[in-house]
């Protein structure tokens, strides 16, 4: 049975729930009251009372060799201080002889909605003088989250609010060689894209001629698909024609060219983000200069729950139903260490 | 080999950084409510009270449309519960509403059962999420929550005090689902009537440790408004999908001789305040006290009597995965075990077809070897006969040649004596 209340398109709804006694929808001319409206659609209003209360969570992870700028595109992204070297600043940054892998928590807040964002950086990737399996401890970091998120789920007594360390999205910095994927890079993405959403992103891209930029992208594209590797927006996600025409588009422009940059300057007597250099200033957040804005609006502004939900609904999932579907599972004794650990320490 | 070394910093109590400029994450709770908007709502209302109390007008007038079906019948044997689906539609919002009714409640002569019908759908639903919740390969995002979030207990309006029926029920339910109470047909009461009928109600409910729903106060811009809703409860509620022109407008009213009823004034009866709270404010938060509280309740309740236990925070353990796997061993060695039970069956039926079919077969073969010995002696017999017969025959022949030697013999002879006589005759 599909029965449809009376849908009435008003020009103003007044807050009704201010107004304890008499629900009145103001239409152009003056209070009437509206005896066919149930009030269903006053439950949007309600979740968002709700979604502002319990704020947002986000966890961005970062991946690329030393020196490609991912600290300052944090930064340039979120407007503020939330990369590791900003908080741990160390007094000479040395590159770790092995990949490390810190995460570091900010609660910003935005007209009213909260969010903790979490940026995880990986120093040490890439930059090894033998990188085989570089990727492996970032994977490990990934499906930790996935684990410590499943032990939570399936506990007895469960939080409310399961706490959501997962790993929402990888941004992958390119270096702007101009030519190619590297091995490592298709390696890293290869692995990756299989267990979360990736992003990549061509770094520095200010060393990039335009003609440059558009063959390297091109190439880029070519050498995903050639590999099979489905980065975010992934094809097989997209939920109807809208989503797909508005999907479509930003898998055009994939790899997004950035360039980031926390200082201001004076442009046109505007003070904006931007880079000097003798030949002029490059404007962050101008779309004839860079890419940084479809970054940022993909990301934050359009897709961010998207973002989530894939995370979640898909490969959290699917990391769900290979682990309930192992055979071998490990035993931990009461002390923590698994057994396979003791027997190996008892031989 | 590269090893990892994992620091966070702060975690809990995260450091609040300032923004240089917008970054735009503000429109998170547009994105939020978007992606619901494209999913949909589903809303579950079970109605519990007895026939006749305006359940299903009830329901006509909050949604502002025609469910379908009939007033039910008065002599059901049991109770049990009807739930109908509907798809409604206002502005860009789609609610998928689902309608429990309890059909027959109260009728009974014995009423003691009468709670359980209601207690085991409930649990049902509950059941139905928690097994999905538990699959392997399962689909939370696009499950149908057939879930009941709110349970509208209708009060006869006996205007003295509850039914041990009701406290019975509503003691049997509080801990399983939103109970909000209301007072139905509640234009038979009087305003004083009503005012010590609804203490009365209220009393009684505390008396017996009646946990009932109340509003959530916990949020500002609705707190004032649902506490002193929480001091109107239970509702007196009238409800009618006629209309009756009062001035000159057409209200939702009962017409009586002595006067109109009109559902919509606040004046007359609850309505209004009851589809305020129910649907405008908290649809909500009925949702998500279901799900944090009532499911988690049973979740909590059923994994332990399935023998799963969580163990405590520094034994760090696996043991619901264990006894996740040690169940489903268990499962799979019944299978097996069944298996090998239908197997052995079918290898038994088959032996006792062969032997039967190798019985008829014998039989066969010695009816066989009966008949043949049968034809046997026959034709033996036949044969003697035959030979006997031929020997008379060649008696016979001999006889017969025997006999005719003799008559050649005689006719010889006599015809010498007849030659004798001719030749004597001629001469």
């Amino acid at each position: 049975v599909s029965n449809s209340s009376s849908s009435t398109s008003h020009v103003d709804v007044f807050q009704y729930y201010t107004l304890p006694c008499i629900s009145l929808l103001y239409k152009a001319g003056g209070p009437v009251v509206d005896f066919s409206y149930v009030g269903i659609d006053a439950i949007l209003e309600q979740m968002r009372r709700k979604a502002m209360k319990q704020g947002f969570e986000l966890n961005i992870m970062v991946v690329g060799q030393s020196g490609l700028g991912k600290s300052t595109l944090m930064n340039t992204l979120f407007k503020s201080k939330v990369s590791r070297k900003s908080v741990l600043a160390t007094a000479q940054e040395k590159i770790p002889k092995t990949i490390e892998i810190k995460s570091i928590s900010h609660d910003i807040e935005e007209k009213g909605v909260r969010m903790k964002l979490t940026v995880i950086d990986t120093p040490g990737f890439g930059d090894q003088i033998n990188n085989e399996n570089c990727w492996q401890p970032i994977m490990k970091f990934i499906n930790d989250q996935y684990e410590a998120y499943l032990q939570e789920e399936i506990n007895i007594n469960r939080k409310k609010r399961i706490p959501d360390s997962r790993v929402h999205c990888c941004i992958y910095f390119i270096p702007p060689t101009g030519h190619c994927l590297r091995p490592l890079d298709v390696e890293f993405m290869r692995r990756l894209s299989k267990v979360v959403n990736i992003v990549p992103v061509i770094a520095k891209a200010d060393t990039l001629t335009l003609e440059e930029r558009d063959f390297f992208k091109k190439k880029i594209r070519e050498e995903l698909r050639a590999n099979g590797i489905d980065v975010y927006p992934q094809k097989e996600f997209d939920e109807d024609a809208e989503d797909r025409m508005i999907n479509e588009k930003i898998r055009e422009m994939i790899p997004f060219a950035v360039v980031g940059s926390d200082q201001e300057y004076q442009v046109n007597g505007r003070r904006l983000l931007g880079r000097k250099t003798k030949w002029g200033t490059i404007e962050v957040e101008n779309i004839a200069h860079c890419e940084f804005a479809y970054l940022r609006d993909l990301l934050i502004r359009t897709h961010m729950q998207n973002i989530k939900d894939i995370t979640s609904s898909i490969h959290y999932e699917m990391y769900r139903v290979r682990r309930l579907n192992e055979n071998n599972t490990v035993v931990t004794h009461a002390n923590g260490i698994p057994e396979h650990h003791l027997a190996a320490h008892e031989m | 080999m590269a090893s990892t070394e994992i620091a966070r910093q702060a975690g809990e109590g995260a450091r609040a950084v300032p923004l240089a400029g917008h970054v735009g994450f503000d429109s998170m709770p547009d994105q939020l409510v978007n992606k619901s908007v494209n999913h949909g709502f589903c809303f579950n209302i079970l109605c519990v009270g007895e026939t006749g109390l305006g359940k299903s007008t009830l329901m006509d007038t909050l949604f502002n449309t025609k469910f379908e079906g009939e007033p039910t019948q008065h002599n059901q044997p049991g109770v049990t519960l009807k739930s109908n689906t509907y798809e409604l539609q206002e502005s860009n919002v789609r609610l998928k509403l689902t309608v429990v009714n309890t059909v027959g409640f109260g009728d009974q002569i014995n009423k003691e059962d009468s709670y359980k019908s209601i207690v085991e759908f409930i649990d049902a639903q509950f059941e139905a999420y928690l097994q999905e919740e538990l699959k392997i390969k399962r689909t939370l995002h696009s499950y149908h929550d057939t879930r009941i979030h709110a349970c509208l207990y209708f009060i006869a309006p006996t205007g003295h005090s509850l039914k041990s029926l009701d406290l019975v029920t509503m003691k049997k339910l509080d801990s399983k689902v939103n109970i909000i109470p209301i007072i139905a047909k509640s234009d038979a009461i009087s305003k004083s009537e009503l005012a010590k009928f609804k203490i009365k109600i209220t009393s009684e409910l505390v008396s017996n440790g009646v946990q009932i729903y109340q509003f959530p106060t916990d949020d500002e811009s609705v707190a004032e408004i649902n506490s002193t809703m929480n001091s109107h409860l239970p509702f007196a509620v009238v409800g009618s999908t006629e209309e009756v022109k009062i001035g000159n407008k057409m209200v939702k009213a009962r017409q009586y001789p002595w006067g109109t009823v009109q559902v919509e004034n606040e004046n007359h009866c609850d309505f209004v305040k009851l589809r305020e709270m129910l649907i405008r404010v908290n649809m909500e938060d009925l949702r998500e006290q279901t799900h944090t509280r009532h499911y988690e309740l049973y979740r909590r309740c059923k994994l332990e009597e399935m023998g799963f236990k969580d163990t405590d925070p520094d034994s760090k353990p696996f043991s619901l995965q264990e006894t996740y796997e040690a169940k489903r061993n268990e499962f799979m060695g019944e299978l097996q075990k069944k298996e090998e039970e239908m197997r052995q069956m079918f290898v038994q039926r088959v032996k006792e077809k062969e032997a039967e079919l190798k019985e008829a077969e014998k039989e066969l073969h010695e009816k066989f070897d009966r008949l043949k010995k049968l034809h046997q002696d026959e034709k033996k017999k036949l044969e003697e006969k035959k030979k006997s017969l031929d020997d008379e025959l060649n008696m016979f022949k001999q006889k017969k040649t025997a006999a005719e030697l003799l008559q050649n013999q005689a006719q010889q002879a006599g015809g010498s004596t007849t030659l004798k006589r001719d030749k004597e005759r001629k001469n």
